[in-house]
């Protein structure tokens, strides 16, 4: 027998590896590597509900303490997912429930969640911990309630953007007198008040509160009484940012911020008030992190604040900021890292602000360190993204929304492909892409050749044939995500890199050219892919095969097909003919 | 540019066999940045062959030559193995289907003429995915144009945040640009609930209609035939005629809380007010009395 480690020493070892990759590796080594990991992985990250089953991972993974599952397709963010497509959350709570009795964490991503599941949590898991509901639905303020009442041990509650049927504000009433252990609270999607005392109370008995964003709710004149009761605050968010303007409410707030010393990340700012800004002056100097993307402020208001924050990292902003603000960003705050603007009129045929690909090209050669974008914006042209790209070889994520679909370079008339190609040729650690504007198949070759660092691309209304879709399938190694709307990408690319599907988390394609035909092929061709296509319109065999499907969604997973598919979902396998009828 | 119009018909397999095999369209289909790019024709001839030749095009382009290129069917096959012998048909996605007749026609054209071919028949925004294809003339407001669904990309969270700001700041009256108004319709028996932009409806008729499609996969009872003759004119009222032959009947929440009928008040105040819809059984509803009401906002 060859010298080996105890286990003991090697379970020691693996203890200190926390990524996923580096555990995965670990346990392909050998037989025993493989044991003894899976025995100390205590963190789960599943990027697919769909690509793997509760069972399976409980099997493989006996002693879990924390839990990470993605759910629905991105683009179910826009509406493109029906409702009822899904990603339900209860299987793997009540899976989780009977063999993770001291799971602590659960974070989730656009999943359904039940006040049921909420409820089993809260009664199952005695030492849980931590609760994260990201752009996730399904579940009333009722659910929380549970969470709030049941979990002693709760530190923290991120509701991020999901979609809460507010039956009211109680749900937050329901937190014990004894209950002190609370380290972040993020309720900003909700509607409903809460109520006040009960939200003061809570506040003052969690001395290790560090994050606390309210939802609109909140009026200004109550802020000081919590920004007092929590001066060790690192993150906060307002809630509306409006008032009659009077100088005791005023004074009240610069008093009550400048008691924060901890303050690190602001947000809210819904209606704000632009005079009551300066309230927050004193605290700016230690300003990393910015969310003004609720606030409808003009820009000379906004440059104001952001000239008090030299060390701004992240900056999310309305369109308001317009070009003049952004370079007045890029002369302010040479630390910026990641920059959003949103669009404030984005169905509006004419632009209402002054933001135009300049702004953009400013930020890009004023802040060095740049690394991540999303614009919305209505004009764009080749020139600007070859100097953005040529500024910012450092740039790991650009998703450009030009808010007319196919919008051309506006000085030349010409695709947009050459500024593009420029993006991803020099940016050559570019991970996350998004496209927009008039794009031929000539982009994706540039995508092909150049982003071999990209894990996720989105297209939309772009290209000319299946040529397209084959030089990114081909091309892009690391591709881990690709979803794709209304593009005239058909049969041929997809079948012709099938193999390739199996390497990527998912593929979506909706509104394109793939036939019903071509999909049951790759779904008898590749066993180990779910290959669901999703159509309203009745089963697609009431169809010819060559008709195209409204919506493809293809992904690996080791539990074979759904069980729990909504009757517009269908799986192409092998028995896809004989169940289809 | 030449047209081809729904009358381009399906070529035959010989045809397309001539085309492919022609000497200076054999190409290969070699990795990106291989010397396959210097072959490129760019000369508008198709992938399918010629009678897709401008089904590859979405029309917006400005420039004239598109970067068309061509493939043999033989090329993709070899890219997977030599013996690659795919059985479906050649004819790729873009294809019409002159199947059906009736009211169902146009739908099954749109509906097989995928995103941006759907131009050819007449569609003036070839960017109008399938689910819009009942709401050509949706202009309300001349200010905002007709929604592409999903388009421009916005979480729905930001999207009503905006609807809000807009609608408190706007001084013009009917063009606040809303967008859309997305709200939840349930039906009593089904096993989940859509979502629908009331937005891209400008009528009850129109409405009434969508939602009879969404659901009629869960109707046991009749409902009212498909393709109602003079649809277009009903009046508002004749919504509930309209579901009378059938067992339910289409109520709303409005921002009161409060559960109506659906048809009592004009359609611009309606879609104002609605946040949400539900399919009731007729039983459960009639005249929506205070019983009835009060039942539906225990079960809500």
């Amino acid at each position: 027998m060859a010298y080996s480690f105890p286990e003991e020493v090697l379970e020691y070892v693996f203890a200190f590896l926390s990524s996923d990759k580096d555990r995965n590796a670990v346990s392909l080594v050998c037989k025993s590597w493989y044991e003894i990991e899976r025995w100390c992985r205590r963190r789960i990250f599943i990027g697919n509900c769909y690509a793997v089953s509760p069972q399976i991972v409980i099997r493989r993974f006996p002693e879990v303490s924390a839990v990470k599952i993605k759910g629905k397709p991105h683009f179910a963010d826009f509406n493109l997912v029906p409702e009822g497509w899904g990603a339900y959350l209860y299987p793997w709570i009540s899976a989780m429930a009977r063999s993770y009795p001291w799971l602590e964490e659960i974070k989730l991503k656009r999943m359904v969640v039940t006040d049921e599941s909420l409820e089993l949590i809260s009664k199952s898991f005695k030492n849980f911990k931590v609760l994260v509901l990201s752009s996730c639905e399904g579940f009333t303020t009722d659910g929380l309630a549970s969470i709030a009442a049941n979990c002693r041990n709760l530190r923290e509650l991120d509701l991020k953007e999901s979609e809460v049927e507010d039956l009211s504000g109680h749900w937050l009433s329901h937190f014990p007198d004894n209950f002190t252990s609370l380290v972040s609270l993020n309720m900003s999607c909700l509607g409903s008040e809460v109520s006040f005392s009960a939200l003061e109370r809570l506040v003052s008995r969690c001395p290790n509160l560090k994050t606390l964003r309210l939802n609109r709710a909140v009026p200004i004149e109550k802020l000081p009484s919590l920004l007092r009761r929590a001066p060790q605050l690192v993150e906060f968010g307002t809630g509306a940012y409006s008032a009659e303007i009077r100088t005791d409410i005023f004074s009240n707030l610069v008093e009550a911020f400048s008691g924060c010393k901890h303050l690190k990340s602001l947000s809210g700012f819904w209606d704000v008030v632009p005079a009551y800004l300066p309230a927050m002056y004193n605290v700016c100097s230690r300003i990393t992190s910015l969310n003004l993307s609720y606030a409808t402020v003009q820009s000379p208001d906004l440059v104001e604040l952001i000239s008090q924050c030299p060390n701004l990292k992240c900056l999310w902003v309305l369109d308001y900021i317009e070009d003049a603000g952004l370079k007045a960003l890029s002369s302010y705050c040479k630390d910026l890292q990641e920059l959003r603007v949103f669009p404030s009129d984005p169905y509006g045929a004419e632009p209402n602000v002054s933001l135009t690909e300049q702004g953009l090209v400013t930020v890009s050669a004023g802040c060095p360190k740049l690394q991540s974008v999303l614009y919305f914006c209505r004009q764009m042209s080749n020139a600007a993204l070859i100097a953005i790209a040529r500024n910012r070889p450092n740039l790991i994520r650009f998703r450009l929304c030009i808010i007319e679909p196919q919008a051309p370079d506006y000085l030349t008339l010409e695709p947009l492909d050459t500024g593009f190609g420029a993006i991803v040729e020099h940016c050559k650690q570019l991970r996350r892409l998004s496209l927009s504007g008039l794009l031929t198949d000539r982009v994706f070759e540039y995508i092909g050749t150049h982003a071999k660092k990209l894990e996720m691309l989105s297209i939309a209304f772009a290209g000319d044939s299946d040529l397209g879709l084959h030089y990114v399938l081909s091309g892009c190694e690391s591709l881990r995500k690709l979803e794709i709307r209304d593009c005239p990408f058909g049969d041929k690319a997809l079948l012709a890199n099938a193999a390739k599907l199996e390497t990527m988390r998912s593929l979506w394609m909706s509104s394109c050219s793939v036939s019903y035909g071509a999909c049951k092929l790759l779904g008898q061709k590749m066993p180990r892919l779910n290959v669901e296509v999703i159509d309203e319109r009745g089963p697609p065999d009431s169809r010819p095969e060559t008709c195209p499907v409204e919506k493809l969604y293809v992904y690996r997973t080791v539990a074979g097909p759904r069980v729990d598919k909504p009757d517009f979902v269908w799986t192409m396998d092998e028995d896809a003919a004989l169940r289809l009828s | 540019m030449e047209n081809s119009s729904s009358s381009s018909i399906v070529s035959t397999e010989s045809e397309k066999n001539s085309v492919l095999n022609l000497k200076e369209t054999e190409l290969r289909l070699g990795l990106p940045g291989s010397d396959f790019l210097e072959k490129k024709a760019g000369t508008g001839i198709s992938l399918f062959g010629k009678d897709l030749k401008d089904e590859g095009n979405n029309g917006f382009s400005q420039i004239p030559l598109k970067n068309l290129v061509s493939g043999a069917k033989r090329v993709f096959s070899d890219a997977i193995d030599g013996s690659g012998k795919w059985g479906f048909s050649m004819k790729g996605g873009s294809e019409v289907d002159l199947g059906n007749g009736g009211s169902e026609n146009n739908n099954t054209l749109q509906s097989c003429l995928a995103g941006p071919s759907g131009k050819e028949i007449g569609n003036p925004n070839p960017a109008k995915p399938v689910e819009d294809k009942n709401n050509e003339n949706n202009s309300t407001a001349p200010a905002s144009k007709a929604q592409v669904v999903g388009w421009p990309p916005i979480r729905s969270f930001r999207k009503n945040t905006l609807a809000t700001n807009l609608s408190k700041n706007n001084v013009v009256e009917g063009k606040s640009g809303l967008g859309c108004v997305y709200v939840k319709v349930s039906m009593d028996g089904a096993p989940y609930l859509r979502k629908i932009d009331l937005k891209t409806y400008c009528s009850y008729a129109e409405l009434s209609s969508a939602l009879e499609k969404m659901f009629s996969c869960f109707t046991i009872g009749q409902y009212a035939p498909h393709g109602l003759p003079g649809q277009e004119h009903l009046r508002e009222n004749c919504l509930k005629d309209l579901l009378h032959g059938s067992e339910y009947v289409l109520t709303y929440e409005d921002k009161d809380s409060d559960w109506m009928l659906v048809g009592d008040v004009p359609w611009e105040m309606f879609t104002d007010s609605c946040k949400r819809l539900r399919i009731m059984k007729g039983s459960d509803a009639t005249g929506l009395a205070p019983r009835a009401m009060q039942k539906c906002k225990s079960q809500s």
